[in-house]
């Protein structure tokens, strides 16, 4: 009698495993073209690599549109690299915002043969994958981690389009010091890469510029009840709460602080300056403000056209993170083209020389590979909407100037090569 | 002092939010002596069926009570008839077969739950529309919203109803009887399917509540939020002794309670080295001692031999 009845449960295994197996990305297969048909097209891929499952995947999945965006402009402007024509392809991998599992994808895209990979979203994960792309001499451009220690480990092949913790943090220090005038902080962070990273450099640049630390807080990137911190924080009283994390968080934080009657302001990076940030939190987002790498979406030279391409080709808006995936492309063509060469060996060297003038700006890296000069641009949120409200020049403001002068004099000669 | 009446409030709330999903645990391993792993998913499929009732009907401009009973008693139904089918197509035929089969199959039905609502719901958190506007009380310095009270009080009567139920009613005794010896039951005359599916359909609609005050306090909801929720509630179960109904619900509170007292304290505590982030630590820490120091709980009264 018993002997049969397993069946439906190993039917329902079976689903269940099925429905697993759909979650994932399953990756393109391998091309055929390297089998040349007709005149020599050749065949170079473009590895994308974040979170496309998982509570970060709408970031992750923005990143990804924006790099199948630029693949298929490329594509359709007919790109020569050394007298052949070139069909780019994308190769795209889900990391799950998982440092482990971005090992994993990092040696998969590199299996793949991947000219060049745009990602990680997350520092947790670009910082762990970054030293196998620079093994095997592969450049990453990550269109987001903004964690300093990604550039610092000395690889050659690691890139970014954003500017980072050391720039965004301080930037919302002084912004909090002298616009808002705030005399207290509490400090909370998500225990990630990123978000510990932009909460200690918010916190070194506060307390320099004399604002009183009250509160030091971590939580975690699944949490959702954040009450218990929330109660100890009211306790201090201070003027200004600032949280190192993402949107799922910062949301549900908002709501809480209302909750309990905290008063205070509240105040983040570029991790929840999301429209998702607002949907989630509803109307209790007024008046909370973060800051964002980059000009503003619709300030950006690019920024109107590519909105609104973005917007015709995937039916929703940019969330984040698209514009610097689609640069990040295009930064590689532009060295691939100079160089004459998809291969990474040869076409490395150029895209530290890179000159581009991008949809968020003009784009140059410095020799560790940090974007040059990066805006860092503060939003409010006003009327259920994100409004910029102060674009600051970090190494501007932070007397690095010289950094700014030189730079604008190769361009002539980049661009001969 | 009014920081730690707050804390107390919060740990209460939360607590409380954790009985109600631990009953779901404590009942079926009390009949079955199976860990229903997939409990915590069916809590969140009731909280994102609410979501979605809410989201429809809030657009619609019903007034709020209407639309909260509604969502409530959809989400109840839909987990009622989920847990119902889930005992009989994943449970049942591996009733006699050794332990750890049963097991297996819990924590792939939990994955199906899972993925299967990132397939409808998407992998995206779900903003709750914003139906309530609840007030503050104040209590010594501390805040009490009406809807933490609300919540609080529900829960407080749900578990007093099932107390009374289970100890007073036919069925009842019949789920009392089963527990005891199954085979037995079965010789006097008590159908152990029929109360072995009841108990899977009352849990389940219990974490339906459960799913739908979660919503209502947090504003949020995702598919993987029942998977931490469940393995609380289950430390809960354990705490306050598994298949006992009134541990259960003591075991919930005290586990909202030491999680809220954890994060609230623990950093000044341990003088900044352990911070708040470590707090799930805290839920587990006591899982692991209940387990080593007292494994029949709080207020089991027989050891793990019976399952």
């Amino acid at each position: 009698m018993h002997k049969y009845p397993i069946r439906p449960v190993v039917a329902a295994l079976m689903a269940a495993v099925l429905v697993v197996a759909c979650g994932k990305e399953t990756p393109p297969p391998a091309p055929k073209a390297e089998t040349p048909k007709a005149p020599v097209v050749l065949t170079v891929k473009i590895g994308s690599a974040s979170p496309l499952t998982g509570p970060q995947a709408h970031i992750g999945i923005d990143i990804r549109n924006g790099v199948q965006l630029a693949i298929e402009d490329a594509n359709a402007a007919n790109v020569e690299i050394g007298g052949k024509k070139v069909k780019f392809e994308l190769v795209s991998e889900d990391d799950e915002a998982n440092p482990t599992k971005a090992t994993t994808v990092a040696q998969k895209l590199v299996d793949a043969k991947v000219a060049g990979v745009i990602g990680h979203f997350n520092s947790g994960a670009s910082i762990p994958a970054s030293k196998i792309y620079s093994d095997a001499g592969i450049p990453q451009i990550s269109p987001s981690s903004t964690n300093p220690k990604y550039t610092e480990q000395g690889f050659k092949t690691t890139f970014r389009v954003v500017a980072h913790d050391g720039q965004q943090g301080p930037t919302l220090a002084r912004f909090a010091a002298k616009t808002l005038q705030t005399k207290s902080v509490a400090v909370i962070d998500d225990s990630t890469a990123y978000g510990q990273g932009l909460a200690d450099n918010f916190e070194a640049t506060a307390k320099l510029l004399g604002i009183k630390v009250v509160a030091r807080e971590h939580t975690t990137d699944k949490d959702t009840d954040f009450k218990a911190i929330l109660t100890k924080i009211k306790g201090k009283k201070p003027d200004l709460i600032m949280f190192g994390g993402i949107d799922p968080q910062a949301a549900p934080m908002v709501k809480q602080m209302k909750d309990l009657g905290i008063k205070a302001r509240f105040i983040g990076g570029d991790g929840m300056q999301t429209p998702n940030f607002i949907k989630l939190a509803g109307d209790t987002a007024d008046g909370v403000m973060a800051s964002i790498p980059g000009l503003p979406k619709d300030q950006m030279p690019g920024g109107k056209t590519f909105l609104d391409k973005y917007k015709n080709k995937f039916n929703q808006e940019v969330e984040l993170f698209a514009p610097m995936g689609y640069d990040a492309v295009m930064v590689f063509i532009e060295a691939m083209k100079r160089a004459g060469s998809a291969d990474p060996a040869k076409f490395l060297p150029e895209v530290g020389k890179t000159r581009y003038d991008g949809v968020i700006g003009p784009i140059a890296f410095d020799e560790k590979g940090d974007l040059k000069n990066g805006p860092i641009t503060i939003y409010l949120v006003k009327g259920g909407k994100w409004e910029p409200l102060e674009t600051v020049k970090p190494e501007a403001e932070a007397g690095v100037a010289p950094a700014t002068a030189p730079a604008a004099a190769p361009v002539p000669e980049a661009a001969k090569k | 002092m009014d920081i730690f009446a707050q804390q107390l409030i919060n740990g209460l709330v939360l607590g409380s939010i954790y009985a109600l999903v631990a009953l779901g645990y404590t009942m079926v391993y009390g009949i079955l002596g199976l860990i229903n792993f997939a409990h915590g998913d069916i809590t969140m499929i009731g909280a994102l069926v609410a979501l979605t009732i809410v989201q429809a009907l809030a657009a619609a401009g019903m007034p709020a009570p209407v639309v909260l009973i509604i969502a409530g008693g959809g989400a109840m139904m839909v987990c009622a008839a989920l847990g119902l089918s889930i005992e009989r197509v994943a449970y049942r035929p591996l009733r006699r077969a050794p332990r750890l089969a049963p097991l297996i199959t819990a924590i792939g039905v939990s994955i199906l739950l899972q993925y299967s609502a990132a397939l409808i719901w998407g992998k995206q958190y779900i903003a709750m529309p914003k139906l309530l506007e609840p007030a503050a009380i104040d209590i010594a310095g501390a805040q009490l919203t009406t809807l933490q009270l609300a919540i609080f009080l529900l829960a407080c009567a749900i578990m007093a109803a099932l107390l009374w139920f289970i100890k007073a009613s036919r069925m009842g005794r019949a789920m009392r009887a089963t527990e005891q010896n199954p085979d037995v039951a079965g010789l006097m005359g008590v159908n152990t399917n029929t109360v072995i599916a009841f108990t899977f359909v009352l849990g389940s609609a219990i974490g339906a509540i459960a799913g739908l005050m979660i919503i209502l306090y947090y504003g949020i909801g995702h598919y993987f939020m029942g998977f931490m929720l469940g393995l609380k509630a289950f430390t809960a179960a354990v705490l306050g002794g598994i298949g006992n109904v009134g541990g259960a619900v003591l075991g919930g509170l005290l586990l909202g309670v030491i999680e809220s007292l954890a994060s609230g304290y623990i950093g000044d505590l341990s003088g900044g080295v352990l911070g708040s982030n470590y707090r799930d630590i805290f839920a587990f820490l006591v899982l692991v001692l209940v387990l080593v120091l007292r494994p029949s709980g709080l207020l089991g009264q027989h050891s793990g031999d019976r399952a």
